[in-house]
């Protein structure tokens, strides 16, 4: 019997078997998609360039050179350099740890933050699902960005303000869908069978509420994550988030826009990375939703 | 000791008060039909018991204690129901092994691998389908883990809401033998639902007639051999059931 045999199975004979078998099975399928590939090439790109940005710059992000301002993409400076003849290159490069930590911790933030308000306000109904929904849509009134942009105010511009900001603004999206999704089963059976067996409500919630949800909710977050790439770069773009001289890639295109008529470089290649990292992540958000769709793992 | 006891229960829906009056006894051990046909109350009346419709005035009792209005731990371990839709009773992502585990986790029971295997064998499932998904199943099979998931606390009592309403003529029988050979092994109590008046000859000892929310008789099964009903609404049940020839080959 070869490994791959033992992963697909059909009656594992333990619980690691099992679980191994799905998530190849879930692995192949994605890998079937040629644009979630692509997604995933892009994000696993991200990570590595996060992970390994001094080794892959060239120079400092903050090394100034004002002999060399301004100067166009050339084989010395890939991406050129901008008006104080810093590395382009080594800035998006830097740039990279900085978005990645803005779309994972709004995710952590954001995702299980909606996800539970929307499941409890869905499975208890009654007063707590007008209250909790009436919070959500006073949220959901309000703009994203101009949110965001409220809150910064008030907290003071800087990168960990604007992550809280976006998280605050992110999660009433991911209530909703967890509420709507936890009204259609919360009178099944088996949520019936579950509290006939003496199960809490808090067991309920966490243990069978919640993993019906998390995929739907995966997807959305992954499909979202282009959203909160460019809402971090607008607020960086408007000045209110990452600060001089971090290379964020918002506030990076906000000082190129200065030149954007004769040195259109110092725009446009920040510009590129953020285009590119949320296709990645759209890409890979699409793939996901067609793997982790229960009605297509019911035929594989 | 009576198993079940509802004394003058009524049951209401919000506004709707859909069963009026109920009383009936069954002893322990004995296997207690509810039969009548659709919206007749008979379903409400299992749910009611199991705390699932909280909306009720009346007394009733399980194993000589008092039921409360919602479901709680240690009536869990004395009653246990199994619903009518073996595809909607099971958690969609949660294998075989977890289903089975559950009620034990939720009451801190310990030996979980044992006993979900020794119940798989009880309920005659092969030990292969211990990590499937309910979507890898049939509906008899799943109708098999419903059932073992309904014996994992060893309860005394046990609800069935039509367990076998929802699958094929076949498999039917398979599940009612299932049942009545776990009731002569284990010494359970049923109170079964159904509107299958051979399932109620097979399967049970006394049933009650409901029609309209009220029980209109409480009689023994072999009056489905002599039709030796008294109510009117009975006699006409009976006499409709009779007459239908696709339910005389059912057993």
């Amino acid at each position: 019997m070869t490994a791959r045999d033992w992963l697909l199975d059909d009656s594992p004979a333990s619980r690691l078997q099992a679980n191994l078998g799905r998530a190849w099975r879930m692995g192949t399928t994605l890998l079937r998609n040629p644009l979630a590939v692509v997604g995933a090439a892009i994000i696993l790109g991200l990570i590595l360039t996060a992970a390994f940005a001094p080794w892959i710059a060239p120079e400092t992000p903050f090394g100034q050179d004002l002999a060399n301002r301004l100067q166009p993409p050339s084989p010395q400076h890939w991406m050129g350099t901008d008006e104080l003849g810093r590395d382009i290159f080594s800035r998006v490069v830097y740039g990279s740890r900085i978005t990645l930590m803005i779309v994972s911790l709004v995710a952590v933030i954001s995702a299980p933050l909606g996800l539970i308000v929307g499941a409890v306000a869905g499975y208890f109904g009654g007063w707590p699902d007008r209250l909790l929904m009436g919070v959500t849509d006073v949220f959901l009134s309000m703009p994203k960005l101009i949110l965001a942009l409220a809150f910064v105010a008030a907290l003071g511009p800087g990168i960990e303000n604007a992550i809280i900001a976006i998280a605050i603004t992110a999660w009433p999206a991911y209530a909703r869908i967890a509420r709507a999704e936890t009204m259609t089963f919360r009178n099944s059976e088996f949520i019936s069978a579950v509290r006939l067996l003496g199960a809490s409500h808090g067991r309920i919630i966490f243990r069978h509420v919640l993993p019906l949800c998390t995929s739907s909710m995966i997807v959305r977050v992954t499909l979202d994550m282009a959203g909160i790439i460019l809402t971090a770069a607008g607020l960086g773009f408007l000045g209110l988030g990452a600060q001089p001289p971090m290379p964020e890639w918002g506030a990076m295109i906000s000082r190129g826009r200065s030149f954007i008529l004769d040195q259109w470089w110092v725009a446009t290649m920040p510009g590129f990375a953020i285009i590119l990292v949320s296709l990645g992540f759209s890409l890979l958000g699409d793939g996901l939703r067609d793997v982790l769709d229960p009605k297509q793992a019911g035929e594989r | 000791m009576s198993a079940i006891s509802l004394k003058n229960v009524d049951i209401s829906y919000g506004d709707v008060r859909v069963v009026q009056g109920a009383s009936f006894e069954v002893a322990e051990g004995e296997s207690f039909a509810l039969v009548g046909e659709s919206g007749s109350g008979k379903s409400t009346v299992l749910k009611a018991i199991a705390g699932l419709a909280p909306d009720w005035t009346g007394e009733i009792s399980v194993l000589d204690s008092p039921r409360s209005h919602r479901p709680d731990r240690s009536f869990a371990s004395r009653c246990q129901m199994v619903f009518q839709d073996p595809y909607g009773s099971l958690h969609p992502r949660k294998t075989v092994d977890t289903t089975l585990a559950e009620p034990l986790a939720i009451n801190g029971i310990g030996k979980r691998d044992a006993k979900v295997i020794e119940m798989l064998a009880a309920v005659g499932l092969d030990r292969r389908f211990r990590f499937r998904f309910p979507h890898q199943l049939s509906g008899g099979q799943r109708q098999r883990v419903a059932i073992a998931r309904a014996l994992m606390l060893e309860p005394r009592v046990m609800l069935l809401d039509e367990p076998t309403s929802a699958l094929d003529v076949s498999v039917q029988a398979e599940i009612l033998n299932l049942l009545k050979r776990l009731r002569r092994e284990q010494g359970l109590t049923y109170l079964m639902v159904t509107h299958n008046l051979p399932v109620v000859s097979f399967m049970c000892d006394r049933m009650a007639v409901m029609n309209k929310g009220r029980i209109v008789e409480i009689a023994p099964s072999s009056a489905l051999h002599d039709g030796s009903f008294t109510d009117a609404y009975a006699r006409e049940l009976y006499a409709a059931s009779g007459g239908n020839p696709d339910r005389k080959d059912m057993p």
